[in-house]
């Protein structure tokens, strides 16, 4: 079993982590292009998924096995993680966020494990549903622009048959570019467009927070996997 | 900085509670999800009238719900856009079977989290009409920013589709009439001073004490020039003569004049504001037919006004006329 329900817990629960320990990061970053609440909201919106994870059976013991069922179906975690943004989150990254998630859920609706091609599949319904919504393009100096160079950099090692693992590490790598190159951007969308020329030299929050959460799933899932494929037991 | 609050995070919800035991002749207030309601919601066969946004423009949105304006306000947290969950509740409250407008104001986040209950809403059967305001010229409409802002023209619109859907009119109309106050208002705002927000609680921008910001957003969003600080003609003059030359307003044209506090500015400054407003726009022969006066858009503390002018005619005189009770505006009811 690789990548699997509880994997994907796991993955939710170490982006909740990783927001409330950047929270005054993410905070400063939207202070100087935006509006200052990137980080709190955010987080506000993390610890909801996680108390509703915590609420769910099968979802309770991070990292635990998933016994139950409903427990098993990644589609209706991500759900589940989706709705709870959607509903706690606010501003622009409750929907987008939102959006993201419930598009990856359902091109992984009834599966119980995603490889590389699955993750691949469920990254590029997440990207495409984040740009319906936002109608952001790459360069506007948004979340897409760490999103869509990791969805590509996945899509490319599932092409040539690489593993899940390999697929999570190039897409963070691309992430961990594609936010760097946000900083001379001028905004073209959102809050911080109002500032025009005065927006350039800072980095965008909403596509750190994407980053981090490429991130994560590059550490959990990446090692999840990347112990399976070396014959250990990826569901502990 | 100093506030009249018991905590930072409970300083929605508390306000919440106190409107509802205020105004409990005119509305219902939900703490879960937020939402202020007309206590006679939903009105059979009337069309319903939705807006929402981050609080921190008190009285908009929930001082505006009752006869003759709003049937529902969607209060966010402060200065953040309310969600898709209680954008479909209010909908839902409101529906009285002849369809519910959404009158939403064009910030990124209003417009995604609105469009997402418009589509919960659809998905239940209910009939939704979205309209979006954005009068604030200070902003450039270009490709490459997220377009005006929506800020005073929402209030006139709130009131004018009020009346009208109270006289019996469909969705379609007005839609329409919600449109034409967009298409026919401007506004301009400026700031002496920054808001705090309860959460950050410092200034969001820095401002100098002989500075003042021209352009202002209702969040603190940086305007069009920060400039020394002008007696009242002049910063009318810079105000009512981007608005003029905007639309533009020309001789002949009766108007609407809306002179706004953003919440700290007393209202003796905001009559001097309308002396000279009354006096830039006698001298290229536009009338003021009607006025509105006062703090109605805020934007927190933040000290300084913002102008809207908004092109009159017969019609809309009517509309505007029409009574009104509502905790932030009330006449003739």
């Amino acid at each position: 079993m690789v990548g699997t329900a509880a994997d994907v817990s796991r993955w939710i629960r170490a982006f909740q982590a990783e927001i409330a320990e950047h929270r005054d990061r993410l905070t400063e970053l939207d202070a100087a292009i935006g509006d200052a609440d990137h980080g709190t909201n955010m987080d506000r919106g993390m610890r909801a998924v996680v108390a509703k994870l915590d609420g769910d059976v099968g979802y309770a013991v991070a990292g635990g096995a998933a016994n139950s069922a409903a427990g098993e179906d990644i589609g209706s975690l991500l759900k589940t993680v989706g709705m709870t943004l959607v509903s706690t989150v606010g501003g622009a990254s409750g929907p987008l966020y939102g959006t993201l998630f419930l598009r990856m859920a359902t091109a992984a609706s009834g599966r119980s494990e995603l490889d590389a091609e699955g993750w691949a599949a469920a990254w590029a319904a997440a990207v495409a549903g984040v740009q319906a919504r936002g109608k952001a393009e790459p360069g506007d100096k948004t979340m897409v622009d760490a999103l869509l160079p990791a969805c590509a950099a996945f899509a490319a090692v599932a092409g040539r048959g690489g593993s899940a693992a390999q697929g999570w590490h190039a897409a963070a790598v691309a992430a961990r570019a594609g936010v760097k190159a946000t900083v001379p951007m001028v905004a073209r969308k959102g809050r911080a467009s109002y500032l025009g020329e005065r927006s350039a030299g800072h980095q965008d929050p909403g596509a750190t927070s994407s980053y981090l959460l490429i991130e994560c799933g590059a550490e959990v899932l990446g090692a999840a996997v990347a112990r399976a494929g070396h014959g250990t037991a990826a569901n502990q | 900085m100093k506030k009249l609050i018991n905590a930072p995070e409970d300083v929605v919800r508390e306000e919440l509670e106190g409107i509802a035991l205020a105004h409990s002749d005119l509305v219902r207030v939900s703490l879960d999800p937020y939402m202020v309601v007309r206590v006679d919601a939903p009105v059979q066969g009337k069309v319903g009238l939705v807006s929402g946004g981050g609080s921190g423009h008190e009285p908009m949105h929930g001082g505006f719900v009752g006869v003759g304006m709003l049937d529902a306000a969607c209060p966010g947290e402060i200065f953040t856009s309310p969600t898709p969950d209680q954008i479909l509740a209010a909908t839902k409250a409101v529906d009285g079977g002849a369809g519910v407008l959404h009158i939403v104001k064009n910030y990124t986040g209003d417009i995604l989290n609105f469009e997402m209950g418009a589509e919960l809403a659809r998905e239940e059967g209910i009939e939704v009409e979205a309209v979006v305001i954005d009068d604030d010229v200070a902003v450039k409409d270009s490709l490459y920013t997220a377009g005006r802002r929506g800020v005073g023209a929402t209030v006139l619109a709130e009131k004018l589709c009020g009346a009208a859907a109270e006289k019996g009119q469909a969705l379609k109309e007005v839609a329409d009439i919600c449109r034409h106050a967009d298409d026919f208002g401007r506004s301009m705002g400026m700031a002496l001073t920054s808001c705090v927000t309860p959460s950050a609680g410092r200034a969001t921008f820095e401002l100098g004490d002989d500075e003042m910001e021209i352009g202002i957003g209702i969040h603190g969003e940086p305007g069009r020039e920060r400039m020394k600080l002008a007696p009242a003609h002049e910063i009318v003059e810079i105000l009512a003569g981007a608005l003029v030359e905007d639309l533009p307003f020309r001789s002949g044209d009766d108007v609407l004049a809306f002179v706004n506090g953003l919440g700290g500015t007393p209202l003796i400054e905001l009559y001097i504001v309308y002396r000279e407003l009354h006096q830039f726009l006698a001298a290229r022969g536009i009338t003021i037919t009607r006025n509105l006066i006062g703090s109605y858009i805020t934007s927190l503390e933040m000290a300084g006004c913002s102008i809207t002018l908004l092109k009159m005619d017969y019609d809309l005189t009517r509309l505007w006329d029409d009574p009104v009770k509502t905790a932030g505006l009330r006449w003739g009811a």
